[in-house]
């Protein structure tokens, strides 16, 4: 099986500067702030999680010419449709034509509130003992994997140090697939520059990423 | 009806995107998925109610009060709470004349939201994601921001539900000033990583 994310830019050279701007506005237009608040409120009524959402955005074919809120509004009807929440005839009508299916909660206005000032940890009761220690040095995976998963490419394979251990955190690879949380130790691995991108990195960087426990082999 | 068809182009596709994402939210609505008075209060949480000056409040206790300063950078997640932002796990990272720290999501657009709110443009932009990891000195330079060559440069790529925020050094000449003026100081890329406080005072 394939999977083909195009959201993983890490390293990759070809796209010019970067273009500063201090306006602090977060949406361009009405539709990008209704595009977010629609993702928000159908995530809370349980539909999906919010790795299966990322997962959906980086497989979109067209990803690399879609502006940042149509990868969300094109990744939702994806979502919707996967799960017959919504047919294609009523994306393209704009009205209900087939019966709702039941959802396990409805975000209600009055809640939106308590919403926006709940706590969404990720962090679930440790179980086991963390396979690895502060400051030992690990490897990531080289090999890839067929399904969403937050090892960026320019990581594999790397020897890196681990600087701290956050716990454990619901699995994203197992909860983008709907397969659980699996929660696993998750660990910032910091890699040295020349480790990452050879004699040509610039001197003094490094680069830390959080990576689960089984993105990572003992080193030896 | 005919000056109507006249508009730019730029804006008939504005308003194509307009017109979908509405259509979408009225079979969302009439399938009773969706509260369409709950989609306003969402978009006005993001628009008046997070921000970055909720990171900046953060920033200027931790320069005025030691022990939040070290209370931040043991138990972030804890400290930023107190101050009434309760969010994700959180790690503050202080910047030193040693080393300089910047943060990005190279696969999506993983950001602090309860302290910064949302990200900026350039934030979510492919030049950034890619760039940041491996020639953080150029993005610098595209912000104006230049450092002595002698201090190393340490780049957090978020990629799990562990979000950051840059602690960056208080500008010298400040001594004086209340929390709150600090607190005006504390740009939204400064606890990026791409700006520095701003302050007309200072050298840097």
């Amino acid at each position: 099986m394939i999977y083909r994310s195009y959201a993983d830019l890490g390293g990759r050279g070809g796209y010019g500067r970067v273009v500063p701007d201090p306006d602090l506005a977060p949406f361009c237009a009405d539709w990008e702030g209704r595009t977010h608040a629609l993702e928000e409120a159908m995530r809370a009524t349980g539909a999906w999680n919010i790795d299966m959402s990322r997962s959906a955005r980086e497989t979109l074919s067209d990803y690399a010419k879609r502006c940042y809120y149509a990868r969300w509004l094109g990744a939702m009807e994806r979502l919707l449709v996967e799960r017959d929440l919504v047919r294609e005839d009523e994306i393209a009508a704009g009205r209900m034509l087939h019966p709702a299916r039941p959802l396990a909660r409805l975000l209600r206005a009055e809640e939106v509130g308590a919403w926006a000032a709940k706590v969404r940890v990720s962090e679930r009761p440790a179980t086991s003992r963390s396979l690895f220690e502060l400051g030992e040095s690990v490897r990531t995976r080289s090999s890839k994997v067929a399904h969403h998963t937050r090892l960026p490419g320019y990581a594999m394979g790397k020897t890196g140090r681990i600087e701290r251990i956050h716990g454990v955190h619901v699995f994203a690879d197992t909860h983008a697939q709907g397969l659980g949380e699996q929660p696993q130790w998750l660990y910032s691995v910091v890699f040295d520059g020349r480790e990452l991108w050879g004699d040509g990195s610039p001197t003094g960087l490094s680069v830390a990423l959080d990576a689960w426990e089984p993105y990572l082999e003992r080193l030896g | 009806m005919a000056h109507d068809h006249d508009h730019s182009e730029t804006r008939s596709e504005l308003g194509e995107m307009d017109l979908r994402v509405r259509a979408l939210q009225t079979v969302l609505s009439q399938k009773g998925y969706i509260d369409p008075v709950a989609i306003d209060a969402i978009i006005d949480t993001f628009e008046t109610k997070v921000g970055p000056r909720n990171g900046a409040r953060v920033v200027a206790r931790a320069w005025v009060d030691p022990a939040f300063h070290d209370w931040l950078l043991r138990d972030a997640t804890a400290a930023i709470a107190s101050l009434g932002y309760p969010g994700r796990h959180m790690v503050a990272v202080e910047n030193t004349e040693a080393r300089h720290n910047l943060v990005v999501c190279t696969l999506c657009s993983c950001y602090p939201w309860q302290v910064l709110g949302l990200p900026p443009a350039w934030y979510k932009s492919a030049p950034y994601r890619a760039r940041a990891v491996r020639d953080p000195r150029g993005v610098l330079r595209d912000f104006g921001v230049m450092l002595p060559a002698s201090t190393e440069i340490r780049v957090w790529d978020s990629t799990a539900e562990v979000r950051y925020l840059v602690v960056p050094r208080r500008p010298s000449g400040t001594d004086g000033m209340t929390e709150e003026e600090l607190a005006a100081l504390v740009t939204r890329d400064s606890m990026i990583g791409t700006g520095l406080p701003q302050f007309a005072g200072s050298l840097a």
